[in-house]
C-alpha cells in the first residue's frame, strides 16, 4: 500500500512542474501586455510602459521570470494581482468557497438523479424507459450551459417567480462571511430566512452546473450495470433465486460502481470548466468568473496561481479517488 | 400564479424581512457588471471602479450630474489668474471625513487637498508607493507636467501653480483621480504601518460610506450622516455585481434591482415596452471613426480621403451595426460636448462623386489597401467586423480593393498606434468632458507623434486653433476656436466619423433623479425611490 501512495504522489510533482510552465507560457503567448491593455485607446507613453514593465520585472527574460515565480511560489509567495494590487491568495481564498460550494451541489444533485436514472435505464433496457432516460442525459450532456442557464432563469425566476434570478442570497440579509460557505453563513447568522434564501439561490445554478455530469453518471451507471448484469455471478445468484431487487443492489451495483465512482472523481475538472459559465450567468461570486476576467486584463499572477491552485485542487480530488480505489479494491494496488 | 412550497417560503420570508426593512429604510439596488478593482479612484481607471468610488468620495470641483459643466463642491470658489498659470481655490468649511471604522477629529482642510494630489505627484511622498500605486489616469491626463506646484495659502486656500496654460484644468479636477483624501487618516495608518488600509477602507467626504464589499457579490454602502451637502434621499445603496447583461435585465423586471447599465442591444425595444421599465437614452461622450494614415500613399491626398468618405455608406451602417443606438457622427466631438458645431457639412453617400475624386486624384482604376477592424465590442463601436465588411463592400462599388486586417486588442492598439495601418477602426470615450481632450489627444501634431492620432495628421491650420483654445480660460473664445477647428477638420478629412452611440439605461419607474452621466459613470448622489 505503501509504494502504491508513494508512486502515485511521486507522479504529481512532475504535473504540478508541467502546469506552472504551460500557464506561465500561455498567459505569455497572448499579444499584449498586462499594461497596454489597462491604457487602452489612450495608449501609453513609451518611456512610461518600459519604466512600468521593469517595475513589475516583465522586462527580465523569461526563463529568468519564470525562475523567480517558481522560488516565489515554493516560498509560499504567490504574488499580487496587477489589476487590483491585492494579494492573489486573499481572493482567492476569499472566492474559493463559493465555487466549492456550487460544485458539491451541483455534483450532489447530478449523483442524487443520475444514479437511480442510470439505473432505471439498465433494468429497463431497450424499453421505452431506457430510451427516455439516454435520450435526454444526451439533451443535458450537449446542452450549451449558457443557454440552459438563461433559459432556467426566464422560465423559473422571470415568469413562475419561484427562484431569485441571481446572486447568492437575497441582498435584505447582510452578515459578515464566517466560513465563507453561505448555506452554513447563513444558519450561523441566526436570521430568519437566510437559509431558504440562500438555499432558493443554490437550486438553479447547482441544477446548471450539475448538468452534464447528471449525464455522465447516468449514461456511466447504465452501461457498468448492463455489462455487470450479464456476468456469470449475477446469473448465478439470480439462478439462486433471489430477488430481483437484492440482485440488482446487492450483487450487481456495488460492482457497477466501481467505474462511476471513478467518473464522479473526474467529473471534479468538468465542474471547475461549467462554473466558468455558471458564475457568470448567476453573478456567482467565485473563482471561475475571477480566472476568465484575468485573462482579458492579462493579470499574470492571478492566472498563474490561480490556474495553479484550481489544478492543485483538481489533482489533489482525482490523487484521494485514486487511493481510496486502491483501498477499496485490493487488486488495483497490488498491480504494478 | 402557481408557486411551489419552497418559492412561497422564501418570498414570505424575503417580503417580510424587505418590508421590515423599507419601514425604516429605503434600498436602492444598482445591478453593476463587474467587480471594482479597489476602493481608491487614484489607482484605478475603469469606469467600474469610479462608479464604485463615486459614492464615497468628493472634488474640489465636480461635473454637474448629468452634463459636462463644472460646479462648486469642496472649493466654494476659485480665481484664475490672467495668464492661466495660477488657480487659488477657497475651501468650504465644516466638511467631515466619514468612513466605517474612522472618524476624524478635524474637518477637511488644505492639507487634505495637498496630500490627495502630492501622493500621485512627488515619487518622495511616503504614499505614492503604497498599494502598487502607478496612478495612471492622473498620468494619461498629463497632470504630471501640467502641475508645477500646489501649496497651501492657509488652512482654507489652495493654490495650483502650472507650468503652462491649460484651459481643461478646471474640469481635469473633477475627474475620479482628483477625488480629495483624508491626509488624518492617512498619517494615522501610515503611523499604524498599515498605509494601505487607506486604499481598502475608503473614507471620504462623499455623500455614502462603504459598509461591504464581497468581491463579485455586493457592495453595500449607507447614507453618511454627517454629509456636507444636500442628504442622499436613499439609506442604503447597494450594488449587486451581474456581470451577465441578459441576467441583469430578468433581476430588473424581478425587482431584484432598480438600475442597470449596458443592457443588450437586442433588449432594448422588449425594455421600452415594460410598464415597470422606462429607458433612458443619452448619446454618449464617444466618437467612432474610420482614421487614414495619412503618412501612407494614397491617403496623403486630401481628395482620396474625401473621396472614401463618399464611398461609403454610413446610414446602412448606422441600421446595421448599431441597430438605433447609434447616431450618425459628422464631427470628431459628440453634439452634448460645447462648442460641437451643428452648421458643419457632412459628406453625403455618393459613390459617383467618389470615382470622380479619385480619378481626380490620378486613381481611376482604384487602388489596393487594408482596412483594421477591432476584435472586441466598444462602447463607440459594437461590431467593428461587420462594420469593415460593410465598408469593404462599399469601397469594392468605387474600385477600392481593401483588406480586412485585425490583430489580438492589446496588438491592434500598439501597431496602429505604430501606423502600420492605411485605415483603422477605433473611437474614443471622453475623459473630462473638454473638446481639447478629442481634437487634442486625438488629432494634434503632437499626438501624430506619438501615436494618439491615429491618422498621424498634422495640419497646421487645425493645429494651431486647438493648441490657441488650450491656451485661455475664456470659454467663448474657446468655442470659436473649436467650432472653427470642426470646420478645417471636415474639409480635410483625416477620419471618417461614424458615429455616437447612444447609451441606453434602464431604470424601474419608482427610481426618481437618476440621470445618464455622458462620461458614461453611474452616479447615485441624488437618487430617489417613489
Amino acid at each position: 500500500m505503501l509504494r502504491f501512495i508513494v508512486t502515485r504522489v511521486g507522479l504529481v510533482i512532475p504535473t504540478f512542474i508541467g502546469i506552472t510552465l504551460l500557464t506561465f507560457a500561455m498567459i505569455r503567448l497572448i499579444p499584449g501586455d498586462p499594461i497596454e491593455m489597462l491604457a487602452g485607446e489612450h495608449g501609453i507613453d513609451p518611456a512610461r510602459h518600459a519604466e512600468l514593465l521593469h517595475q513589475y520585472g516583465f522586462d527580465r527574460p523569461l526563463l529568468v521570470q519564470y525562475a523567480v515565480y517558481v522560488g516565489q511560489v515554493l516560498q509560499g509567495n504567490l504574488g499580487i494581482s496587477l489589476s487590483t494590487h491585492a494579494p492573489v491568495i486573499r481572493d482567492f481564498l476569499q472566492l474559493i468557497p463559493a465555487t466549492i460550494e456550487l460544485s458539491l451541489a451541483a455534483m450532489l444533485f447530478a449523483v442524487l438523479l443520475g444514479l437511480p436514472a442510470g439505473m432505471l435505464a439498465a433494468t429497463h433496457r431497450g424499453r421505452f424507459l431506457d430510451h427516455s432516460v439516454m435520450g435526454l442525459s444526451l439533451t443535458g450532456y450537449s446542452m450549451p450551459i449558457f443557454w440552459w442557464g438563461l433559459l432556467l432563469i426566464l422560465l423559473f425566476s422571470v415568469n413562475l417567480g419561484w427562484t431569485p434570478v441571481s446572486g447568492r442570497i437575497d441582498i435584505a440579509y447582510d452578515f459578515d462571511s464566517v466560513t465563507g460557505f453561505m448555506l452554513i453563513d447563513s444558519l450561523l447568522s441566526g436570521q430568519d430566512g437566510a437559509f431558504t434564501s440562500a438555499l432558493s439561490h443554490l437550486i438553479l445554478p447547482a441544477i446548471v452546473l450539475g448538468t452534464i455530469p447528471l449525464a455522465v453518471i447516468a449514461r456511466m451507471t447504465r452501461s457498468s450495470l448492463l455489462e455487470v448484469l450479464n456476468e456469470d455471478y449475477v446469473r448465478t445468484a439470480r439462478a439462486k433465486g433471489l430477488s430481483p431487487m437484492r440482485v440488482l443492489w446487492v450483487h450487481a451495483l456495488r460492482n457497477a460502481l466501481i467505474p462511476v465512482i471513478t467518473v464522479i472523481g473526474l467529473q471534479v475538472g468538468t465542474l471547475m470548466g461549467g462554473a466558468i459559465l455558471t458564475e457568470t450567468i448567476f453573478s456567482w461570486p467565485g473563482i471561475g468568473r475571477w480566472l476568465v476576467e484575468s485573462i482579458a486584463r492579462r493579470d499574470y499572477p492571478v492566472l498563474q496561481t490561480g490556474v495553479l491552485l484550481v489544478a492543485s485542487m483538481v489533482i489533489l480530488v482525482n490523487l484521494s479517488v485514486d487511493l481510496l480505489y486502491g483501498l477499496v479494491n485490493p487488486r488495483i494496488r497490488h498491480v504494478r | 400564479m402557481k408557486r411551489s412550497a419552497l418559492g412561497a417560503v422564501v418570498l414570505g420570508a424575503v417580503a417580510a424581512f424587505g418590508f421590515a426593512l423599507s419601514a425604516e429604510a429605503k434600498t436602492l439596488v444598482y445591478c453593476s457588471e463587474a467587480s471594482p478593482e479597489g476602493f481608491n479612484p487614484q489607482l484605478f481607471t475603469s469606469g467600474t471602479t469610479l462608479d464604485a468610488t463615486k459614492p464615497l468620495y468628493n472634488n474640489l470641483v465636480e461635473f454637474i450630474v448629468g452634463t459636462t459643466r463644472v460646479q462648486p463642491a469642496l472649493a466654494e470658489k476659485w480665481s484664475i489668474s490672467d495668464d492661466g498659470l495660477t488657480y487659488t481655490f477657497m475651501l468650504r468649511k465644516g466638511v467631515k471625513f466619514h468612513g466605517k471604522n474612522f472618524t476624524g477629529t478635524r474637518d477637511f482642510n488644505a492639507d487634505d487637498v495637498l496630500f490627495s494630489f502630492e501622493r500621485q505627484l512627488d515619487k518622495n511622498n511616503p504614499y505614492y508607493k503604497v498599494s502598487g500605486g502607478t496612478y495612471e489616469y492622473f498620468n494619461d491626463m498629463d497632470m504630471p507636467n501640467i502641475i508645477k506646484s500646489v501649496d497651501k495659502v492657509d488652512d482654507y486656500t489652495v493654490r495650483f501653480t502650472l507650468n503652462h496654460p491649460e484651459a481643461p484644468f478646471l474640469a481635469d479636477l473633477a475627474m475620479a483621480f482628483s477625488s480629495i483624501m483624508s491626509k488624518e487618516y492617512a498619517d494615522a495608518m501610515m503611523a499604524a504601518k498599515t498605509p494601505e488600509q487607506v486604499d481598502l477602507e475608503p473614507v471620504g467626504t462623499g455623500p455614502f460610506t462603504l459598509e461591504s464589499y464581497e468581491k463579485d457579490a455586493v457592495i453595500r454602502y449607507a447614507a453618511a450622516p454627517t454629509y456636507w451637502g444636500r442628504k442622499p434621499r436613499i439609506d442604503h445603496l447597494v450594488f449587486a455585481i451581474t456581470p451577465d447583461a441578459e441576467v441583469r435585465w430578468a433581476k430588473l423586471k424581478a425587482n431584484e434591482c432598480q438600475v442597470m447599465p449596458y443592457p443588450n442591444p437586442a433588449d432594448v425595444a422588449d425594455m421600452m415596452k415594460d410598464p415597470d421599465i422606462k429607458v433612458l437614452h443619452q448619446e454618449g461622450l464617444n466618437v467612432g471613426y474610420l482614421a487614414f494614415n495619412t503618412t501612407h500613399k494614397p491617403f496623403d491626398d486630401v481628395r482620396v480621403r474625401q473621396a472614401v468618405y463618399y464611398a461609403i455608406n454610413r446610414d446602412a451602417i448606422l441600421k446595421a451595426v448599431y441597430q438605433g443606438a447609434g447616431r450618425k457622427a459628422k464631427n470628431p466631438i459628440p453634439p452634448t460636448m460645447w462648442s460641437y458645431n451643428n452648421s458643419v457639412r457632412d459628406y453625403p453617400y455618393d459613390p459617383a462623386k467618389a470615382k470622380a475624386l479619385l480619378a481626380a486624384a490620378g486613381l481611376k482604376d482604384g487602388f489596393q489597401t487594408n482596412l483594421w477592424a477591432m476584435p472586441v465590442q466598444r462602447p463607440y463601436n459594437p461590431n467593428a467586423k461587420l462594420m469593415a465588411e460593410m465598408m469593404q463592400a462599399d469601397l469594392q462599388k468605387v474600385g477600392i480593393d481593401a483588406k480586412i486586417v485585425t490583430y489580438e486588442w492589446g496588438e491592434y492598439l500598439k501597431r496602429s498606434k505604430n501606423g502600420e495601418h492605411d485605415m483603422v477602426l477605433l473611437g474614443w470615450t471622453g475623459d473630462n468632458g473638454d473638446p481639447d481632450n478629442f481634437l487634442n489627444q486625438l488629432l494634434s501634431c503632437a499626438a501624430a507623434t506619438d501615436g494618439g492620432n491615429r491618422a498621424r495628421w498634422c495640419y497646421k491650420p487645425f493645429d494651431d486653433l486647438v493648441q490657441q483654445a488650450k491656451q485661455t480660460s475664456d470659454i467663448s473664445k474657446r468655442t470659436a476656436l473649436y467650432m472653427q477647428a470642426q470646420v478645417v477638420f471636415k474639409q480635410q478629412a483625416p477620419w471618417v466619423t461614424i458615429a455616437h452611440s447612444v447609451v441606453y439605461e434602464p431604470i424601474r419607474k419608482n427610481v426618481v433623479g437618476y440621470k445618464v452621466d455622458p462620461f458614461g459613470l453611474h452616479v447615485f448622489n441624488d437618487v430617489g425611490l417613489k
